[in-house]
């Protein structure tokens, strides 16, 4: 009896730390939006999403051409990452023995224990000039904070794919290689598509951590207020944006750059909300 | 032990100890003068009791440096309270001629109807446009500042046709920042800077991309110029502490405008103390800080 009271009661505190984490989120959510909704109202929503300008000093106040630039940044950053975190995860989950394995996968974990600005240090300091003298443009550009996110966010997608190809049953590359399927027919013929859904969950977290990303990009991209239409085209993301102005920014402008938050809060959580419902359908 | 404990009791426990404090009548008489000496002290020199009050407003450019010198002004001075509030330069004028602060700040010289104020010269605040040292230019005009950072000009060999230097980098400071406020009022006017421009939130950065790119220019105050960048000559006037307030207009540096506190009268007590503090070797060294240039 004694017992059980006191297991109720630990059941119940661990709840309330539990519900803590919600109301953290809570309480985050409802401070941007009630600093940020007012901007986006008066502005307009259309205008605010879709116009063209950003003069926090005249007070105008338009995010367009941050959201294709973290939209490209984050496509950049997907198309260097994918390829290697794929190729990499099948080889750990599938070819690599024991010792290999022990070696390789930590040290993927270990990049991203890297601080950001570690990263953006070496790509300012090492690819833009590279950019600058080998490629063309300034330096500053989508394709440099393509290659440093990218980097930064091969663990993320390995380490979870790598899971789902774990969690393929033993059986599927029993029963191809039965068939008469070589390893790697087997690898790309049954177990890589059996754990499809959990390698999209994958990108598509990877895609919500490029986004997110400040400092590293704050540092490559040159932030220059336009759409970038070239890969070699300096680029402003939503986050660089609130990180940039907050320094000085007051009245308006400081709910300006809530808004900007309200915009990134609003595809993060989406991409999220994505990535939880294919894996949802993966277990299933 | 009996023994013992009742020497103890007697002798150390607080229970038995009697807390009564008796005066002697000397000691009573030597506290009521002392009371009615400070209160005769406070009467006669109301300068060390009561607390006066400073109230200075106008300019935002000014006011971040108004703020730290006052912060450090005011503890050396605990009687004097200084209250700092915005507004922009032109409240500050009215204000200085209403009376309704005691001192005005503005960041741009008097016009001829208010030039009957008082002015102090708090400081100099100097925007230097910086090129990496491998670049030949040393000279620009402020036209052609406009038109690089509006992207009018966008190649070095249109300023100077032998320039080795290639497509221009043009950096500029985050919308919101003193340096580029200050830049945009001296130089661009009615101009934009263009939404191609490279932008970075401090001073640091500006500099550090110019010490590695032959091809950038930027702007910074002067008082954070180092070796490892270069400055230009504005209009063929190099940025230099005699060229800041030579009285000759056509001798003097252009890109730069005072910090000026404005008052009616000629200023007296805390205010003219805080001006005092802040031609101090203290005071100068905290202008410096902020990347401004001193009046010597």
């Amino acid at each position: 009896m004694k017992q059980a009271v006191r297991e109720a009661f630990i059941s119940k505190i661990l709840l309330l730390t539990a519900l803590s984490s919600i109301g953290a989120l809570t309480l985050i959510t409802v401070f941007i939006f009630a600093e940020g909704l007012p901007v986006i109202f008066k502005t307009g929503f259309f205008d605010f999403i879709f116009g063209m300008k950003w003069k926090p000093s005249r007070g105008i106040f338009s995010i367009f051409p941050m959201i294709a630039g973290s939209f490209a940044v984050m496509a950049g950053a997907m198309l260097v990452s994918v390829p290697f975190a794929l190729c990499c995860s099948i080889y750990l989950a599938e070819f690599a023995g024991r010792t290999t394995r022990a070696i390789v996968k930590p040290a993927i974990e270990l990049l991203a224990g890297i601080p950001s600005v570690v990263y953006g240090f070496i790509g300012v300091t090492v690819l833009v000039p590279f950019i600058k003298n080998n490629i063309g443009g300034n330096g500053f550009s989508v394709l440099g904070c393509s290659i440093v996110l990218g980097i930064m966010v091969l663990p993320t997608i390995t380490s979870i794919s790598y899971d789902a190809l774990r969690a393929v049953p033993d059986s599927y590359r029993e029963g191809a290689l039965a068939l008469g399927a070589t390893r790697w027919q087997a690898v790309k013929m049954a177990v890589v598509p059996a754990a499809g859904s959990g390698i999209i969950a994958a990108v598509i977290l990877g895609m919500g951590r490029a986004i997110g990303e400040t400092m590293a990009v704050i540092m490559i991209a040159g932030n220059s207020l336009i759409i970038p239409l070239s890969p070699l085209d300096p680029v402003r993301t939503l986050t660089s944006n609130i990180a940039l102005e907050m320094g000085y920014a007051s009245g308006m402008h400081r709910q300006a750059l809530f808004a900007t938050g309200v915009i990134l809060f609003v595809i993060i959580m989406a991409l999220n909300i994505l990535a939880t419902r294919v894996i949802k359908r993966a277990v299933r | 032990m009996k023994l013992h404990n009742k020497l103890f009791n007697k002798d150390y426990s607080f229970q038995n100890y009697n807390f009564k404090v008796n005066f002697s009548p000397g000691s009573f008489k030597a506290i009521i003068a002392l009371v009615i000496l400070s209160v005769f002290y406070c009467l006669c020199a109301p300068g060390y009791c009561e607390t006066k009050k400073l109230m200075i407003a106008g300019s935002t450019s000014v006011q971040p440096i108004a703020e730290k010198l006052s912060e450090h002004f005011m503890q050396k001075h605990p009687n004097i309270k200084i209250e700092i509030q915005g507004g922009g330069s032109s409240a500050g004028v009215q204000a200085a001629l209403s009376g309704a602060a005691d001192i005005g700040m503005s960041s741009r010289d008097l016009v001829a109807s208010e030039s009957h104020l008082k002015t102090f010269t708090v400081a100099y605040d100097a925007i230097v446009m910086i090129v990496n040292p491998q670049n030949h230019i040393e000279n620009i005009s402020r036209d052609e500042i406009r038109k690089i950072f509006a992207f009018d000009i966008t190649a070095w060999n249109k300023i100077n046709a032998s320039s080795e230097c290639g497509v221009i980098t043009v950096l500029t400071r985050e919308d919101g920042s003193g340096t580029r406020g200050a830049f945009e009022e001296l130089i661009m006017g009615t101009v934009e800077i263009a939404a191609r421009a490279l932008v970075q939130d401090s001073t640091g950065s500006i500099r550090e991309i110019v010490a590695n790119d032959i091809d950038a220019i930027g702007y910074i105050s002067f008082g954070s110029l180092n070796q490892k960048v270069k400055a230009l000559a504005v209009d063929g006037i190099k940025p230099e502490t005699k060229s800041f307030t030579e009285a000759d207009i056509s001798r003097k540096y252009k890109v730069i405008r005072p910090f000026l506190f404005l008052s009616k009268e000629e200023p007296q007590g805390a205010a003219r103390e805080f001006m005092n503090y802040i031609r101090s070797e203290e005071g100068i060294a905290i202008i410096k800080a902020e990347g401004l240039v001193p009046v010597l």
